[in-house]
């Protein structure tokens, strides 16, 4: 019985320190991947619209509109992780053994697993030989240990033993990277704020739908944006302001913010991201003229804003667009919708346009000709909102990864022995990456002992 | 001359070098291989003179930028790249028969992108102006450029394996002693995969610190993104395979294949038939 559990406990690591495992894991997530990058992510109306009932809810119970976050997805990343870090138990004190406990010693048995050996041509004492050798080799490859056992002299020199770690690194850097995910999730957020010119925000709306307290006020001061020649856009750019407790936040004042270089104040990051004409805040430009007494008053409005008119009516623009030909053809140049009031009548909706049609402009109003000269529009600037305090422990791990990396594949360990005893001068090597290149160092080293 | 110019010259070198290191599979004339090598380098020699003129001829139209910003650019860069990793293999190893596998992919490359593809220079959009932007491009192409060369030799050790095992024909084997042994096959498959996996991981990773920097998400489940995982995983899985019993050669080879194929997908595939961030102008 207590062998049985031993044995499935047993099986179970086994298991979990299996390479296998591993290529299995590895290749699945390659597989399932795919399946998120075919089905698109999240709330698509358009997609939904295409794919049958049925499929619906087969691929929302399957999690497939959020394929990455979905349980089993997450359930793979954390076994790839187990796996990892069970492998490291198992394989990281054999490797750490080879690093710190050097084998110092090169016997014959030991001598025979080795794929590189000499006998070096010197001749001469043993005591004399040691001195020879060990300062030949500290000067051509590596400083040794010298040991001495039952007369035999041993000459112990290696370089790189750390980069045997490399391996470790990349795989404890993935768990790292993981971790600042996961810091991320849990400590940060990702919004979104619009901020018509001239306004302030100090929350935004993050990503699930909550609101987020940002704790400072977030002033758009400006939005401008240009363009090439070709029509394409050249540059999208928001003048931001930072307020904290309702002052100023000094350095933060009137700060460009374009796309590919954002804002950041007390942890949060304020990006460019979209932009719009905002529908408050504009203001319409009108002319009326009174055609009895001829005289012409410039006025101004905000839109649904009711403004009297001389001699008593009243006048709200509901909608304008600085170019009317979309949606009257024969027509150009500015045009609104407005609401006319006349004194003591009933509200009469019409359209008005720019002073080039007067007389299209006279069939409405009674005695006053109102023309439209135009409207001052106002941008509001899309800023994506993300506060990440993982993302330093992500970008630690990238670099940890690429270290590892570098080390596992373009480091070798390279270990050189040399036996000396009565019979001579006997030296052994060996490397933990590229066989051939090492055969070459080894016996380009030995040439060279051999003149010591 | 215009960089459109060296780019045609480019494309017929690089068909004349295929052509020759076929020449040489058949002849099996050193010299004749020796020939191939040189082809590609003077072609890539005349690459790399065009690229920088297409560079400078961007400051002429006043919108001066790297040339690595649409389709077009991409492409041509991309076999830049290819020839590169090959000519680094081919002087370190001097395996002149995996020209034959290599080549003609810097070949496709250049023909389609000058007789397919749109080459005017455009001005960069505010998305793509910023420097990550050619730490990122280099880093992947160069990953995925080691890739193809892998991609190349395994396709050789897959025609090696298969005739040896099918007991040699000889009309072939004749072309196949010009092969590397097939033990150095999957080496130098490895090898290309060494040099491809770290350029790849370092590809993933400024990509993501560049989206990071410009939006504030450094992975955002983007398809082009997870193409690029699904790469770097398919090659994680062939590192760790060599060191399995029983994954080495045949299988490592087949898996070199697949990833290459998931690679092309991630850079072409997903932006013709998936969509996202990454759409190359239209
Ligand atoms: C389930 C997760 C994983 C496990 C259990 C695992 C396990 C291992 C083991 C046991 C080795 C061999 C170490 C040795 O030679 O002593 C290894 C090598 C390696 N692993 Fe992993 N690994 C995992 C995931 C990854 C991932 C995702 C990467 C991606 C970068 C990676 C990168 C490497 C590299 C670069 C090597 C060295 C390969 C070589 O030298 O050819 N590993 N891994």
């Amino acid at each position: 019985m207590t062998t049985n559990k031993r044995g499935l406990a047993e099986q179970l690591w086994d298991f979990f320190c299996s390479l296998r495992l591993t290529i299995f894991l590895l290749i699945g997530l390659a597989l399932v991947s795919i399946i998120g990058t075919v089905i698109p992510q999240g709330p698509q109306r358009e997609y939904l619209a295409t794919i049958s009932e049925t499929k619906i809810r087969l691929y929302s119970s399957l999690g497939f509109f959020d394929m990455y976050h979905s349980w089993w997805f997450i359930l793979l990343l954390y076994l790839l992780t187990l796996n990892l870090i069970c492998c490291s138990i198992k394989r990281l004190p054999r490797v750490w053994k080879i690093v710190s406990e050097p084998v110092l010693v090169m016997d014959e048995s030991f001598e025979r697993t080795l794929s590189n050996t000499q006998e070096l041509k010197l001749k001469g004492g043993k005591s004399e030989l040691k001195d020879r050798v060990s300062a030949a080799l500290a000067s051509e490859f590596a400083r040794p240990v010298v040991t001495e056992k039952d007369g035999v002299i041993h000459l112990f020199a290696q370089k790189n033993p750390w980069c045997r770690l490399g391996v470790y690194v990349v795989h404890f850097s993935i768990i790292v990277v993981f971790i600042g995910a996961l810091v991320g999730s849990f400590f940060g957020y990702k919004g979104y704020a619009q901020i018509p010119e001239g306004g302030s925000v100090n929350q935004v709306m993050g990503r699930n739908g909550k609101i987020v307290n940002l704790g400072f006020d977030v002033r758009c001061e400006k939005f401008t944006v240009t363009f090439y020649d070709t029509g394409a856009p050249k540059e999208f750019k928001s003048i931001l302001s930072v307020f904290d407790g309702g002052k100023p936040v000094a350095g933060l004042q009137n700060i460009p913010v374009i796309v590919n270089d954002p804002l950041t104040y007390k942890g949060v990051t304020f990006y460019q991201a979209s932009y719009g004409q905002s529908d408050e805040g504009a203001l319409y430009h009108l002319t009326v003229l009174n055609r009895k007494t001829n005289k012409a008053e410039k006025i101004d409005a905000r839109q649904g804003e009711r403004v009297a008119l001389p001699g008593g009516a009243f006048l709200s623009v509901m909608e304008a667009t600085q170019n009317v030909t979309p949606f009257m053809k024969e027509f150009d140049g500015p045009g609104a919708q407005v609401e006319f009031t006349p004194p003591g009548g009933q509200p009469e909706p019409f359209v008005i346009l720019s002073d080039k049609y007067q007389s299209f402009n006279a069939q409405h109003g009674g005695d006053l000709l109102i023309n439209f000269d135009g409207m001052d529009q106002k941008f509001y600037t899309g800023l994506q909102v993300a506060k990440d305090p993982g993302v330093w422990v992500v970008w630690t791990g990238c670099a940890l990864m690429v270290i590892g990396i570098i080390m596992a594949f373009f480091m070798s360990h390279r270990r050189v022995w040399a036996r000396i005893s009565d019979d001579g001068v006997t030296v052994g090597g060996s490397a933990s990456k590229n066989p051939a290149g090492f055969e070459m160092q080894f016996d380009d080293l030995v040439e060279k002992l051999n003149k010591a | 001359m215009s960089s459109s110019n060296l780019f045609n010259v480019t494309m017929v070198i690089y068909m004349v070098t295929t052509c020759i290191f076929f020449a040489f599979l058949a002849s099996r004339n050193k010299a004749v291989g020796l020939a191939g090598t040189y082809a590609a380098l003077i072609g890539f020699l005349i690459q790399t003179a065009a690229i920088g003129m297409r560079w400078k001829e961007s400051y002429d139209q006043g919108h001066g930028h790297a040339p690595l910003s649409n389709l077009f650019e991409s492409v041509v860069f991309f076999s830049w790249t290819i020839i590169l990793i090959y000519l680094i293999i081919d002087f370190k190893y001097k395996y002149r028969a995996v020209g034959f596998f290599v080549v003609p992919f810097a070949l496709f490359g250049m023909a389609w992108a000058q007789l397919g593809l749109d080459s005017g220079i455009e001005p960069l959009v505010p998305a793509l102006q910023s420097n990550w932007l050619m730490y990122h491009v280099i880093t992947c192409f160069l990953g995925y450029a080691a890739f193809a060369v892998a991609c190349g030799i395994s396709i050789m050790y897959l025609i090696r394996d298969k005739v040896e095992k099918g007991g040699g024909n000889s009309a072939a084997g004749g072309m196949l002693s010009m092969f590397p042994a097939i033990r150095v096959l999957d080496d130098l498959n490895y090898k290309a995969i060494m040099i491809g996996f770290p350029l790849l991981t370092l590809g993933i990773v400024t990509g993501a610190a560049w989206a990071n920097y410009a939006w504030g998400t450094y992975w955002s489940w983007d398809p082009k993104e997870t193409w690029s995982l699904i790469v770097w995983f398919v090659y994680a899985a062939f590192l760790h395979a060599r060191i399995t019993r029983g994954w080495v050669g045949r299988r490592a080879a087949i898996l070199s294949v697949i990833g290459f194929a998931a690679t092309i997908f991630c850079y072409l595939g997903v932006n013709l038939f998936l969509s996202g961030l990454h759409s190359y102008g239209k």
